[in-house]
């Protein structure tokens, strides 16, 4: 095994809550810093957490945390979460809401004697911006402040892991970013592994050194963010990465001097550019490109860098919050996000005849 | 009115909420969290008393208390005297008759604490004592009020196992309902009366006090106390 500051082989029965039981099985290492996991929600993402956490018990395998074996199903370890010295910040948080603030952050430290337990707990709560907060019951806090307590709370253990499963769920953009910035700092001075569970591809970005991609159980992709992230291997993980449009379609012919192939999309007519991709002339592939990614004209656009222009009609218009989501048939049906006012000035109303503009780049090309 | 009978029955209930109590916590915190496959039959044990007449209950019971006996002998070894027909009998019986009162809330309530706090506990190094008196007993307060109540309030008003086991010994085993039940039958129906509405009245207050200071603390008593 490698020195990595927590490694973790683990293969598990994952009964998800309808779908059918699958088998969890991911060898993991992760090194200081932060290592996101990232899928679709049922993918075990979870389970992996609890197996590392104590808190299920895989059928076999072996995590060791700095070295020290916590679980080995050869050698029949299995150490009680309580002696792991494993963090872990569950989606819900579950702060103790009966509790003050304070009590919640002091819960871990029960042997520390009083005033170094009082000053660990006033460092923390300083450090995660709460120290206002700690006579305030937990139940009775904002949802930020919440997730702030739980990450002190954790943290105030000094454990050797930090598990994070999905914590900065619900929060606007803004929130989550000052609340990952510090998170940075502390880890800044005290390097633990950070596992970091998402299926928000806007997390992602914003926290990615390292990510790895889990789909049903296995691990499909590692690497940086951009790598994971822009070249989607399987459906699932594209829609998850936020792709709202997965077309499939056949190769064409491969243009190799210009980096580009041609697909035709589904039964229809229309043709795009992709970038190359390792495919052959008539194997079925599919195209993946977000719904953000696509620019709407209402008149026939002239003088373009981008190389795929498609005629077609809007089939459907549906507004969610600020973002507004047209369909567009134009043999096949893509998926466009616009804004309120760009929906204003264009005028789009349905069966109102629009053109597709789509980047070659944007296109992306997806096994399988 | 026969204030010695009702003092006898108060006495008699504070005995038993208290004994229930103990040995309810620990029988409940095994209901709600044991994984052992043959956990139903305990279950359907602790619930018997729901469903059986209380002179089926106070027969057996009576049986066993009597000098040939089981639990009579074991008394008479222990103490040279008795069981059946003592107040100590008589709070045994009524223990076993109220049982499911105290349990069931419990265990209702011990369950409903998100099992995910349970998680964090243990992650943070805490044992299952710790979290048992930090996490699970302060968050099922309303559950235990609940059962301390009920078991309270059931007791004072049980007759069947009562004159089975206890009969009818003044000061001993002549609790108030046995007494208003003596009195309807020699026809003192204004002596009856009282008796009956002070009981009515009693019970009455206790359980709205219980439902009070629940409803004030914003929890409904009766949420965590689901037949099962």
């Amino acid at each position: 095994m490698s020195s990595a500051a927590l490694a973790a082989r683990i293969r598990k029965v994952h009964r998800g809550n309808a779908a059918t039981p699958f088998l969890l099985d991911i060898q993991i290492e992760a090194p200081p810093g932060i290592t996101i996991l990232f899928g679709p929600s049922g993918a075990g993402k979870s389970t992996l957490l609890d197996c590392i956490a104590g808190l299920a018990q895989p059928n076999e395998g072996r995590i060791a945390v700095n070295g020290n074996v916590v679980f080995d199903s050869e050698k029949s370890v299995n150490l009680p979460p309580q002696q792991r010295h494993i963090a872990y910040v569950f989606q819900s948080l579950a702060l103790f809401p009966h509790m003050t603030v304070e009590a919640n952050v002091a819960y871990g430290l029960p042997h520390a004697p009083q005033h170094t337990s009082g000053e660990r707990v006033s460092e923390i709560l300083k450090m995660f911006r709460v120290e206002q907060l700690r006579h305030r019951k937990a139940r009775e806090i904002s949802g930020g402040e919440q997730q702030r307590v739980a990450l002190a709370r954790s943290l105030v253990t000094e454990p050797r892991v930090l598990l994070l499963d999905e914590p900065l769920t619900g929060l606007d953009t803004e929130l989550k970013g000052s609340i990952i910035d510090d998170l940075r700092a502390w880890n800044a001075a005290h390097k633990l592994p950070i596992l970091y569970v998402t299926h928000s591809r806007e997390e992602v970005d914003a926290l990615g050194d390292r990510v790895i991609a889990m789909e049903h159980g296995k691990i499909v992709s590692e690497g940086t963010p951009r790598e994971v992230l822009d070249a989607p291997r399987r459906r699932r993980l594209a829609q998850a990465a936020g792709f709202e449009n997965l077309l499939s379609g056949t190769v064409l012919d491969l243009r190799e001097p210009d980096g580009v192939m041609r697909v035709r999309l589904a039964e229809a007519t229309c043709e795009i550019e992709v970038p190359l991709g390792h495919a052959a002339p008539g194997d079925r592939v599919r195209v993946a490109i977000r719904a953000g990614d696509i620019l709407l004209a209402t008149e026939p656009p002239r003088a373009l860098s981008a190389r795929n222009i498609l005629e077609g009609k809007i089939a459907s218009i549906e507004h969610r919050g600020t973002l507004v989501v047209a369909r567009v048939d134009s043999g096949v049906v893509f998926t466009v996000h616009v804004t309120p006012g760009a929906e204003r000035a264009l005028e789009l109303t349905l069966g109102k005849k629009v053109w597709l503009v789509l980047k070659t780049h944007s296109c992306h090309f997806v096994e399988g | 009115m026969n204030i010695e009978a009702l003092l006898l029955s108060i006495r008699l209930a504070l005995c038993v909420s208290a004994i229930l109590f103990l040995i309810g916590v620990p029988l409940a915190y095994w209901l709600a969290y044991s994984r052992w496959r043959g956990k139903f039959l305990l279950e359907a044990v602790v619930a018997l008393p729901l469903v059986l007449p209380p002179t089926v209950l106070g027969f057996y019971m009576l049986l066993a208390m009597g000098p040939h006996g089981a639990l009579g002998k074991l008394w008479y070894a222990a103490f040279g005297h008795g069981l059946a027909f003592t107040f100590e009998g008589l709070v045994i019986a009524s223990v076993l008759y109220s049982l499911p009162f105290a349990v069931q809330p419990l265990v209702a309530s011990f369950e409903t604490v998100d099992r995910k706090l349970l998680d964090a506990s243990a992650v943070l190094g805490a044992g299952s004592m710790r979290t048992f008196s930090r996490i699970i007993l302060p968050l099922s307060v309303p559950g235990i009020i609940t059962a301390l109540v009920l078991s309270f309030a059931h007791t004072l008003g049980e007759f069947g196992v009562v004159l089975m086991v206890g009969g009818n010994l003044p000061g001993v085993t002549r609790t108030v309902s046995i007494d208003i039940y003596d009195r309807a039958q020699s026809l003192d129906y204004s002596g009856a009366s009282r008796t009956a509405l002070l009981l009515l009245v009693i019970s009455f207050l206790v359980l709205s006090a219980v439902y009070g200071v629940n409803r004030r603390a914003g929890r409904r008593a009766w949420a965590s106390w689901p037949l099962r």
